[in-house]
């Protein structure tokens, strides 16, 4: 309140300058984040992308002044309005939180108090703040919470946090930060934990408000997508400084740091393809806080890497001549030619798609639940998958897309024989597999097919080497006649997964992610699978050791004639590596085809909306906005007839109308094999317009 | 719900009938019952007198049987002597045979008759439970709040010297068995040699030859006073304090490094109220359980305090029924506790469920 009445508003919000943070432990200064400068104007959105690691979040919570114990801000200022937040003390900083500066999180169900009702919590702001009566402030709650179009504010304000859906959660996270109408919002990757429709209505909701209230954001994001949808200027980051800053279509479209290059190459834009133009992953590693290198921390990883220069003394932010404040901390920035295209791009031979080897028929999987809470109570059917009916072929990749719930880590297990099916039949070659457990299974049937898991982090024994672990896959396999057979073939997996030998001797722990996953890679193929399930093989991972891991997946499969279920949510990398999609809707697959039928119209109404909402980090691309109202219903209490009714922006284009609400709908059969599951008539489908359009260069 | 709790008490009848089967078998050994028939009949009878009056006094036959006359399932055992007298589990030399009733054991409400107090088991039980009732009130009135409060202000700021000291004090006075806690306080508050009370004498602030607490609470039974019982009281709250307090502490602190904290706290909330309002309730479901589970735990400490101090309640007679080989009142002592135990669980996991809506039991 003191600063803004000595502020003027053609200053910046935010100024930080130099700033540098460090962790302390008891021997050693970690030191977080380096020479960190970035300004924030009012009304501006600025966009603070890089990998896991790189200081990202460390530089929102240094903006509230919450390092931790541990923590502490080395030198450097940041100007809050004019007034520096490093100098102040405990008393002032609590009336500039939640009041001035107020904050998103990533994880909307985990900042959530759970014993509170969320009205409750929402009031709390005003009323320690602007002193706001109770009654009042209860008020403001429910107005705000209408305000970030949540369904029944009424209701919603007496609910308990666990009562709501995570898209629910995070717009009443959202609604607390704009309790007090800051003029900061800090937004430290607000979707990362919802799905990708969710995540649009999100995005929408942040921009709209951003207009309102003209509030400035520091919006943390991993995902270049979605920092272009939202910011209109971005700061690159890379371990723990700075690289690059610009406004988002300079940074895009003429980036002059090679991280930025490289990261962009990295990841799967329309137009990739994984045999013509396959993606260009950042060779090494991310380096830890205390290795990091001499002069510029990008150094061993770079193309563009001169020795005796580079790596010499610390690199300054260089001014950009000719852009919007855009900066580069490179010092071969102005030698580098920045249009040629990248070198050692290697093309790929197609593998040859062969017999069927895996066939689903009319599969179905139900579970029963009880209600209450102490159980009993009556008894619910969640039918988790619903006629499931497919093939896959030998060396092909099919990709199996979907949101949380949608049933495709149920179709996994039953595969897999974790779980059996209710109903339906899956012939794996010539044998009939559905009703079979995995403990009643042949050591063949096993071995034939395996499972990359989505969290190479909690998949590894943390006790046993790295050796040891891929050695017992082969044992269970009953690979081999000795242990010297065994061990050799371990370390020639290891080299298959391109992971050096000597890592046959360490432990999980001393491994990072990607290394980890590879080590997941090469387990799976120890017993030389012939189908290999991979569930979220990458999301956990970095945007520039995803490429890497895909790519490698995808010569493994080519070299052993794999089939590839591929499950996952990001359509990018989908349309990246698969042959063929299918999309499934809580239980139902709605479309299948190739990829090319699938990403083009006519689509089914679900994927459309899931195309549309993929944020793509591309300037050129137009996207057509399609944001879907509420949440996936739940799968205890799905709606009658067809299961996306309830969202579907087509509805109406059906005939008879009422049709959606009574019957699921069948599968129409379209050229070339396309499945659509869908009311909606050949004519209307036929007038679907592409949602992503490339203008011409 | 309803469903719930009924499963919850078949299963608690078995166990209970499980549990009270161990103790029946364990008091009714051989052995055991040869000690019985000396102190019963005489110390000199010949091993043939043993045998005939175990066997006249219906110890004999299986031990299923007897267990089913204790219950009152199996029809009371009858012994008509060469008089042609006959007496029988369910009524004395005298009484008509035909108009007793043929079963009489828990389910008829006879638990039996004391060989101690020489009077019915029942009868000689109920006020020794209330005077212990009264003890455990009392201890849970000082043990939870002191508890909960030592653990919320160690836990709310993890590491501070708050927090060691009374962290200390906790692992001090839970690491302390009852025996030694109550001769450490008796010699220290309550005997006018030692301790303190000799000191405020001299003073003048307590009468001479008079100790600030009393260290018997045998007058306690009558009448309840500060003077008398604060003492036992301690003895047993001391031991349970540290432990609650620990738990409480380590949930506390749990909870201060949970991201909604982080929340309140980048609200602007002031420290004291992230605490009371946001923490507090947060911290406070982990140790109900914990606190639900000290009950069995006091019966525990209430045999030895209530020996130590001389107070005539529960645990005292226990350890009157065990010394005197007194089997009908050592059963009914072990049906109390039985019941004791399953009871608080079964609050425990009921309560759980309301004070933490997420929880849900099948």
């Amino acid at each position: 309140m003191t600063a803004s009445d000595t502020w003027d508003p053609s200053q910046p919000i935010l100024e930080i300058e130099n700033l540098s943070i460090s962790f302390f432990t008891r021997l050693h200064e970690i030191p977080a984040v380096m020479d960190f400068s970035c300004t924030v104007m009012p009304g501006e959105a600025m966009g603070l992308v890089g990998e896991s690691g790189c200081g990202k979040s460390t530089v929102a919570l240094a903006v509230m002044r919450e390092l931790g114990k541990t923590g502490r801000i080395v030198s450097g200022s940041m100007k809050f309005k004019g007034r520096d937040l490093a100098l102040m003390n405990n008393e002032e900083l609590r009336h500039i939180r939640g009041s001035e500066i107020a904050m998103i999180y990533q994880e909307p169900m985990a900042s959530l108090n759970p014993a509170m009702k969320v009205g409750a919590q929402l009031a709390e702001v005003p009323m320690l703040h602007s002193g706001m009566s109770k009654a009042d402030a209860w008020a403001l709650a429910r107005q705000i919470v209408a305000d970030v179009r949540l369904p029944d504010p009424d209701r919603i304000i007496n609910a308990y946090p666990h009562q709501l859906s995570g898209g629910q959660q995070q717009r009443i996270v959202i609604a607390m930060a704009l309790m007090a109408k800051p003029a900061l919002l800090i937004l430290d990757e607000p979707t990362t934990a919802l799905d990708v429709t969710v995540e649009a209505g999100i995005v929408d909701l942040v921009k709209e408000l951003g207009r309102k209230y003209g509030t400035s954001m520091l919006f943390i994001s991993h995902n270049l997508g979605l920092v272009m949808d939202v910011c209109g200027r971005i700061c690159v980051m890379y371990s723990g400084e700075a690289v690059e800053t610009g406004s988002v279509t300079e940074v895009f479209d003429k980036m002059r740091h090679p991280y930025t290059q490289a990261l962009f190459r990295s990841i799967p834009l329309p137009g990739a393809d994984k045999n013509a133009r396959p993606l260009i992953s950042i060779p090494g590693n991310f380096p830890l806080p205390h290795e990091r290198p001499r002069g510029c921390n990008f150094g061993p990883r770079c193309d563009y890497f001169e020795k005796g220069r580079c790596d010499e003394t610390d690199v300054p932010m260089a001014h950009v001549p000719g852009g919007d404040r855009h900066d580069s901390r490179c010092l071969r920035w102005s030698e580098i030619d920045w249009a040629a295209p990248p070198a050692k791009r290697e093309v790929k031979q197609k593998a040859r798609i062969g017999e069927v080897v895996l066939k689903m028929d009319d599969l179905r999987k139900y579970y029963s639940v009880s209600g209450g809470a102490f159980g009993g109570g009556t008894k619910k059917v969640v039918k988790a998958n619903e006629t499931l009916s497919f093939e896959a072929r030998e060396g092909e990749t099919l990709a199996i897309v979907g949101e949380s719930g949608c049933g495709k880590s149920t179709f996994a297990k039953v595969l897999m024989g974790l779980e059996t099916a209710t109903s339906g039949s899956i012939m794996l070659f010539d044998e009939n597999v559905q009703s079979t457990p995995i403990q009643k299974r042949n050591t063949d049937t096993v071995s034939q097919v395996q499972m990359v898991f989505q969290n190479p982090f909690d998949t590894l024994n943390p006790s046993m080497t790295v050796g040891r672990q891929i050695i017992r896959a082969l044992e269970v396999f009953r690979f081999g006649a000795s242990d010297a057979d065994r061990r050799k073939r371990m370390l020639e997996l290891l080299d298959l997964v391109k992971l050096p030998r000597a890592f046959a001797e360490r432990m999980p722990r001393q491994l990072s992610g990607g290394q980890k996953q590879r080590v997941g890679i090469a387990r799976a193929f120890a017993g030389g699978a012939k189908v290999v399930v991979a569930d979220e093989p990458v999301s956990a991972l970095d945007v520039s050791v995803q490429a890497a891991v895909t790519d490698l997946l995808m010569d493994i499969q080519r070299e052993n004639k794999t089939t590839l279920l591929f499950i996952s949510h990001d359509l990018s990398i989908v349309r990246y590596l698969s042959d063929r999609v299918m999309v499934m809707y809580l239980g139902h697959v709605v479309e299948m085809g190739t990829t090319d039928q699938v990403f083009a119209p006519p689509y089914h109404p679900y994927t459309e909306a899931l195309l549309s909402a993929v944020p793509i980090a591309d300037t050129r691309v137009e996207r057509k906005r399609i944001v879907l109202e509420g949440d996936i219903p739940s799968a205890m209490n799905p709606p009658p007839g067809c299961p996306f009714q309830t969202r579907c922006h087509w509805k109406s284009r059906v005939t008879p109308a009422g049709l959606c609400d009574r019957e699921v709908p069948p599968v129409q059969m379209l050229e070339g094999g396309h499945q659509i599951k869908c009311h909606l008539s050949r004519e209307v489908l036929a007038t679907m317009e592409p949602v992503i359009k490339i203008a011409a260069e | 719900m309803g469903l719930f709790v009924l499963r919850r008490l078949g299963v608690m009848l078995l166990t209970a009938l499980a549990l009270t089967f161990v103790v029946f078998y364990l008091t009714n050994l051989q052995p055991n019952l040869e000690k019985l028939a000396r102190t019963e009949g005489s110390v000199r009878m010949t091993d043939q007198a043993v045998q005939d009056w175990i066997a006249q006094n219906g110890h004999s036959g299986s031990v299923f049987a007897r267990y089913g006359q204790w219950l009152g399932i199996v029809p009371g055992w009858t012994y008509t002597d060469e008089k042609g007298q006959t007496r029988g589990r369910c009524f004395e030399i005298g009484q008509d045979a035909a108009s007793a009733p043929s079963h009489c054991g828990l389910l008829q409400g006879n638990w039996g008759f004391s060989t101690f107090f020489k009077k019915p088991v029942a009868e000689s039980l109920v006020g020794k439970l209330a005077a212990t009732g009264w003890l455990m009130l009392a201890v849970m009135l000082v043990m939870v709040p002191s508890s909960l409060l030592l653990g919320v202000l160690s836990g709310m700021r993890e590491g501070s010297a708050t927090d060691r000291t009374l962290s200390t004090f906790s692992i001090a006075s839970t690491a302390t068995p009852e025996y030694v806690s109550g001769v450490i306080l008796v010699a220290l508050l309550a005997t006018a040699a030692t301790g303190i009370s000799p000191i405020l004498a001299e003073y003048g602030l307590i009468e001479p030859k008079k100790t600030l607490f009393l260290a018997s609470a045998t007058s306690a039974m009558d009448d309840i006073t500060f003077w008398n019982f604060s003492l036992p009281v301690l003895t047993i709250a001391l031991y349970g304090i540290g432990y609650i307090a620990r738990m409480t502490r380590a949930s506390m602190t749990e909870v201060m490094t949970q991201q909604y904290i982080r929340t309140a706290r980048l609200k602007g909330v002031p420290f004291r109220t992230v605490v009371m309002r946001h923490a507090l309730r947060n911290a406070l479901i982990a140790p109900f359980t914990v606190i639900m589970l000290q009950f069995p735990w006091l019966l525990n400490g209430v045999v030895i305090v209530e020996s130590l101090f001389n107070y005539k309640g529960f645990g005292w007679t226990l350890v009157q029924a065990a010394s005197n080989n007194d089997i009908p009142l050592l059963l009914a002592c072990s049906v109390v506790a039985v019941v004791v135990v399953l009871l608080t669980q079964l609050i425990s996991d009921i309560g759980y469920v309301f004070l933490n809506p997420r929880i849900r039991l099948t």
